[in-house]
């Protein structure tokens, strides 16, 4: 068969850019499906996958040390996503296995998509929509007045390629940019705050834009959104677990911070219900990459990290080892 | 000057309305149920009308009132004064500009995510409980894609900056080509609109730019393209809109002016790539303040006999 010579994949879960693109990418491997076997994960795995080399993956899809203690060819992984915390990684820099993640290739809709969320909660554009499209226009009249976003205090938890794609875009807002992160950047002219709970009293707005791992897991508690103050506002389009979910709605509903924009929860698709009866809180289902312009880009990536690693040639968004 | 009587046209902020209470003797013009009445009553007590967008001062206003010496809008576009009559009788006329720019030109951006990423669609997806995962629908990227401005004033220029944070490359019309900018200039909007992907409305309204986005430009901006008014409803052809929408011969459209305001086209609130906005481009608390600071300012120096703050006549 013609998929014989193609280099072969395994693929536990399809990503949804997997679906997507299907066509174009069977005519260059041959993608293992695990999913669609009716045996248990690891059974198929010790039956079919022994020789394995490469394995793609997006973010919902773990893999554990017993996964990879079952994949002994394994030196690749690829994960459509740029979060890195569904993979034990310390357990693949033992098996020297290769990761590669979806480097910059999300970093512009990811930025587009905070500032969006960033401009609906403080300008109440969902809201205001949701308001016309009652026909409350005519009934109630003006609409509340939102707040002015030029001249806010922004503060960017996490300065990465995200994060600083945020920082960029508002600056031309005449934001006044800061930020806090594992370590202070150099060449970067933006106020740095060792300690986040810092950060959340200097600020207006809080854009979180961090990897989540055991250091940020809940880094916004009760008093980072207490230092925020009750009319700061917080963006999250990193990882709902970076934020103490508990917290942040009875913050909302007690009226402790101003506002939210949420495109990440901690136990995605449920969410709190309270969220639900709030005018001022904007929420996103976790598609800040979802763009068919990302999608097509993300595609190119995987190909290219996939034909770079059968070729032996270098691979084009390795993980930097930090 | 508690004496001087202020005609104020309709309710539009409370903190404009509390100050010119205290320093002028302020008529409300809701107040009265016949204008007729209004006028015959206490045309010649008032020397000054603060008027907004919803109502102005236009001819039979202008006419109707013989000591009126200054109107002082609370608002920067001018649409709803007759400034011909006032520049005739000598009626001093002041709006309030530069203060509201950024506010306008950041909810333009607003809007621009907000149609393109489907933000509002969203979030109502999400509050109708039907996000069950693994479902998803593909947007358009903001970053990158042509902008095309129509009217490269104060707030056409915010508008620029602003999008070439995200990389867009910015083109426009105006009525002349404006000195000093890298940005394309094309000498007709149905051109503008051809070689764009999201068009910016951010011109002032007057006779010859109502309706200024028609079925034409429509047509050139076609099925991937978007319509962003900050303007005024009047420049948008609202019926060509609403069909072009519904026919999905446009792609999209973020919209905080309407021709009929407070009405809306019902048939655009099934639609998930419309935005609608109940005019709202200045409406932030620190802004009106500001807005309203200038109205009084502007009165201020009229009875004072000092230079007015931000005269247009």
């Amino acid at each position: 068969m013609v998929e014989d010579h193609l280099p072969q994949v395994l693929v536990l879960r399809p990503p949804k850019s997997f679906t997507f693109f299907e066509t174009q990418f069977s005519k260059k491997f041959h993608f293992l499906k695990a999913w669609e076997s009716q045996l248990p994960t690891t059974d198929f795995l010790a039956t079919h996958a022994a020789s394995v080399k490469a394995i793609l993956c997006n973010s919902s899809t773990p893999i554990t040390a017993d996964i990879l203690h079952h994949l002994p060819s394994l030196k690749l992984i690829v994960t459509t996503s740029v979060g890195l915390d569904h993979i034990n990684l310390p357990e693949c820099r033992g098996r020297s296995i290769s990761v590669a993640n979806a480097g910059q290739v999300f970093s512009e809709d990811c930025a587009d998509l905070a500032v969006g969320l960033l401009i609906d909660v403080l300008r109440k554009i969902s809201a205001a929509d949701r308001f016309v499209r009652a026909g409350l226009w005519p009934i109630s009249g003006d609409y509340p007045l939102g707040s002015k976003l030029g001249g806010k205090r922004v503060g960017i938890v996490g300065l990465g390629s995200i994060g600083l794609e945020v920082a960029k875009r508002l600056e031309a807002f005449g934001c006044i940019i800061s930020y806090n992160s594992r370590r202070e950047k150099a060449n970067v002219s933006y106020r740095f705050y060792s300690n986040v709970c810092e950060l959340g009293a200097n600020s207006d707005a809080l854009i979180i834009c961090c990897a989540l791992n055991d250091e940020t897991h809940h880094m916004i508690n009760k008093e980072v959104m207490k230092a925020l103050g009750k009319e700061g506002v917080i963006v999250n389009i990193g990882r709902g677990a970076v934020i103490d979910e508990k917290e942040l709605v009875q913050c909302l509903v007690e009226g402790e911070i101003g506002g939210a924009g949420l495109d990440v929860f901690e136990n995605e698709p449920d969410l709190p219900k309270e969220l639900f009866t709030l005018d001022n809180v904007v929420l996103s289902p976790h598609l800040a990459v979802f763009t068919s312009e990302s999608f097509s880009d993300l595609f190119d990536l995987v190909t290219g990290n996939l034909e770079a690693f059968f070729s032996n040639k270098p691979l084009l968004s390795p993980l930097l080892d930090e | 000057m508690e004496s001087i009587g202020v005609l104020l046209t309709c309710p539009m902020n409370t903190y404009l309305e509390q100050e010119l209470d205290k320093r002028f003797k302020l008529f409300r013009f809701w107040d009265y149920p016949s204008s007729t009445d209004f006028f015959k009553e206490h045309s010649n007590s008032i020397r000054a009308v603060v008027g907004n967008t919803t109502m102005g001062a236009d001819a039979e206003m202008i006419e109707a009132l013989p000591k009126m010496e200054i109107v002082s809008s609370f608002s920067v576009g001018l649409d709803k004064i007759d400034l011909a009559r006032c520049k005739e009788k000598k009626i001093r006329v002041t709006n309030t500009p530069d203060v509201l720019t950024e506010d306008v030109a950041d909810l333009a951006i607003g809007l621009i995510l907000a149609t393109l990423r489907r933000i509002c669609a969203s979030d109502r997806y999400v509050r109708s409980g039907s996000w069950k995962g693994g479902d998803f629908k593909l947007t358009t990227k903001f970053t990158g894609k042509s902008v095309g401005i129509i009217g490269l004033g104060r707030i056409g220029l915010a508008v620029a900056k602003r999008a070439e944070a995200f990389d867009c490359p910015i083109s426009y019309y105006s009525r002349t080509e404006r000195r000093g900018t890298n940005y394309k200039y094309y000498p007709s909007v149905v051109e503008l609109a051809s070689n764009c992907q999201i068009l910016v409305v951010a011109c002032a309204l007057t006779p010859e730019t109502r309706h200024i986005v028609n079925r034409e430009v429509m047509d050139a901006l076609g099925p991937k393209g978007v319509v962003i008014n900050i303007g005024r409803g009047p420049h948008v052809d609202e019926t060509e809109l609403v069909s072009a929408l519904v026919e999905g011969r446009l792609g999209g459209a973020g919209i905080d002016v309407f021709e009929n305001e407070p009405n809306v086209p019902e048939e655009l609130f099934a639609l998930d790539n419309v935005v609608l906005l109940p005019h709202v481009g200045s409406g932030t608390v620190e802004t009106r303040k500001a807005m309203a600071d200038l109205v009084l300012g502007n009165l201020e120096a009229h009875f004072l006999n000092k230079p007015l703050l931000t005269p247009v006549v």
